[in-house]
C-alpha cells in the first residue's frame, strides 16, 4: 500500500513496529512505533502519558516528511 | 543411518496456547512433540524423531527480535539437535518472520541446518528466503498434510550433510542462488535455440532471469508542514463501530474510507478495529492507539499542519494478497490526490 501510494509523488510515512517488514513492502520513510497491538499508545501508562508519546512519534513522523530521503530511511 | 534429532518452533497459537490474547507468550522448550509436530513426526517415519518443540508468541518474538533469539538459541543448545525445523507458518506474517529469523540464527550461530515453510506472499519470505531454505505452502493450514512431507524429506536430507537438490525438486522458494553444471551444448548454441524458440513464439526458459526490484523511489518532502494537508491511511483495521462495512478480520477483499470530521479524540464509543491478527482489546479500547486522530486534530489546530483529510482510509493487513492490497492503494492513491492530500501517515499493527 505503501508504495502505491508513493508511486503517485504523495511522500508517506509508514509507523509500524515491526520495520524488517516494512523495508520489504518498500516504505521510504519508516517510524518504529511501541508495540503491534499498539503502534502510538502505551495502555500500561495514564492516558496522559500515552498521548504524550503518541505526540512525539506523530511529530517524528511528520518531521520525516519534511526530510529529502535518498532511500529507505529509518527515523529512530 | 543414525536416527535425526529434531527440534520444532511453532507460535502459540499452534501450541494451545492461545490466539491473539497470547501472542505475547515468552519463549519456552517442552520435551517432545506439539500440534503440528504430529505431522512432521509421521513423515519422518523412524528417521527422525523431534525431541524438543520451542514455543514463542508471535507479537514477542516480533517485537523483542534480539532477546527472544538469544533466549530461544540457549533453549535448544542442551538438546543437540541435527536439525532445526520452524513452522510452517503459511500465511501468517509475523509467524513467519519469527520461523526465518529464528532458523537463520540456529544456522549461523548454533551451526545446524534448519528448514521452514510459508506461502510465497508471507512477509518472512521476502526476509530470509536467501539465507534459509523455505518451503513452499499454500496459505492456510489446510495445505499441512501435502506440506510436512515436502519439510520432512529436506529436514532428513539436511540432517545427513546430503546434497540439497533443486527448488523444484525440493518444493523449496528459490534462494538466488547460482549452481554451475556441465551443459551439454556450448552457450553460443543454446543462445541460438532459444532465439529462435522466442522468434518462433515458442516457451523458453531465461538461463539468467533479472531479478525483480519492486521498488518505488521516494518522493520529494513536502516543505511547509503548516501548509499541508495530511491523510490517515491503516492496514490496522480500525472502523467505526459496529463495522458497517463488514471488512474482513483477515484476508480483506475490500478497504473503508470513514469520516472523522465530528471527532476530536476517538473512544471506545465510536471506532474499533477489525483485524483479527492482533490482540484487538488495546484499540478497541482507544483507536487512537492505531490511528492517532487526537493528536492530529490538535496539531491542526494549533496550526502545525495545514489540515487534517476528513476522511481516513483502512483494511486489515493480516493474510490480504498482495494483489488486493495494491489494488486498494491505487484507488486511495486517487482519492488522496483529488483532495489535495499532500503527505500520508500510514499505520500498521
Amino acid at each position: 500500500m505503501v508504495k502505491e501510494i508513493e508511486k503517485t509523488g504523495i511522500p508517506v510515512v509508514h509507523m509500524c513496529t515491526i520495520v524488517p517488514i516494512s523495508k520489504t513492502v518498500g516504505a521510504n520513510r519508516i517510524v518504529p512505533t511501541v508495540a503491534i497491538p499498539h503502534p502510538l499508545g502505551n495502555p500500561s501508562l495514564t492516558m496522559a502519558e500515552e498521548k504524550e508519546i503518541r505526540r512525539n512519534l506523530v511529530l517524528k513522523a511528520l518531521e520525516a516528511l519534511t526530510i529529502e530521503v535518498e532511500g529507505q530511511t529509518v527515523f529512530e | 543411518m543414525k536416527k535425526l534429532r529434531v527440534v520444532h518452533y511453532i507460535n502459540q497459537f499452534y501450541a494451545g496456547i492461545g490466539g491473539e490474547e497470547k501472542a505475547d507468550y515468552p519463549p519456552e522448550i517442552r520435551e517432545g512433540l506439539i500440534g503440528p509436530g504430529q505431522a512432521l513426526q509421521a513423515a519422518f517415519k523412524e528417521e527422525a524423531e523431534i525431541v524438543a518443540t520451542v514455543i514463542c508468541g508471535d507479537s514477542y518474538y516480533n517485537e523483542n527480535m534480539e532477546e527472544s533469539k538469544s533466549q530461544i538459541l540457549e533453549m535448544i543448545r542442551p538438546y543437540q539437535p541435527d536439525i532445526f525445523v520452524a513452522g510452517p507458518a503459511f500465511n501468517a506474517g509475523r509467524y513467519g518472520v519469527a520461523c526465518g529469523d529464528i532458523t537463520s540464527h540456529v544456522q549461523n550461530e548454533l551451526h545446524i541446518p534448519g528448514v521452514t515453510g510459508m506461502y510465497v506472499e508471507n512477509p518472512g519470505v521476502d526476509l530470509y528466503k536467501k539465507e534459509v531454505y523455505i518451503i513452499e505452502t499454500k496459505n492456510s493450514a489446510a495445505d499441512m498434510r501435502k506440506a510436512a512431507p515436502k519439510m520432512a524429506k529436506l529436514v532428513i536430507k539436511l540432517g545427513h550433510h546430503q546434497e540439497v537438490g533443486s527448488p523444484e525438486e525440493e518444493h523449496y522458494i528459490k534462494r538466488g542462488l547460482r549452481k554451475n553444471y556441465f551443459a551439454d551444448k556450448r552457450g553460443s548454441e543454446r543462445a541460438v535455440d532459444m532465439l529462435l524458440a522466442k522468434l518462433r513464439k515458442e516457451k523458453f526458459d531465461t538461463e539468467y532471469p533479472m531479478p525483480s526490484f519492486d521498488r518505488v523511489s521516494p518522493s520529494p518532502a513536502i516543505k511547509d508542514l503548516s501548509q499541508s494537508k495530511i491523510a490517515i491511511v491503516t492496514s490496522g483495521g480500525i472502523v467505526p463501530k459496529g463495522n458497517p462495512d463488514h471488512i474482513e478480520s483477515s484476508s480483506a477483499s475490500k478497504y473503508g474510507t470513514y469520516d472523522i470530521s465530528q471527532f476530536d479524540d476517538l473512544t471506545d464509543q465510536d471506532h474499533e478495529t477489525a483485524h483479527g491478527g492482533y490482540d484487538p482489546v488495546f484499540a478497541n479500547e482507544d483507536s487512537d492507539r492505531v490511528i492517532p486522530v487526537d493528536v492530529l486534530k490538535e496539531m491542526e489546530k494549533e496550526g502545525m499542519i495545514g489540515s487534517l483529510h476528513p476522511y481516513f482510509y483502512t483494511t486489515t493487513g493480516n493474510g490480504t494478497a498482495v494483489a488486493n492490497a495494491k489494488a486498494f492503494a491505487t484507488e486511495i492513491a486517487i482519492d488522496l490526490k483529488n483532495h489535495g492530500v499532500d503527505a500520508v501517515i500510514l499505520t500498521s499493527t
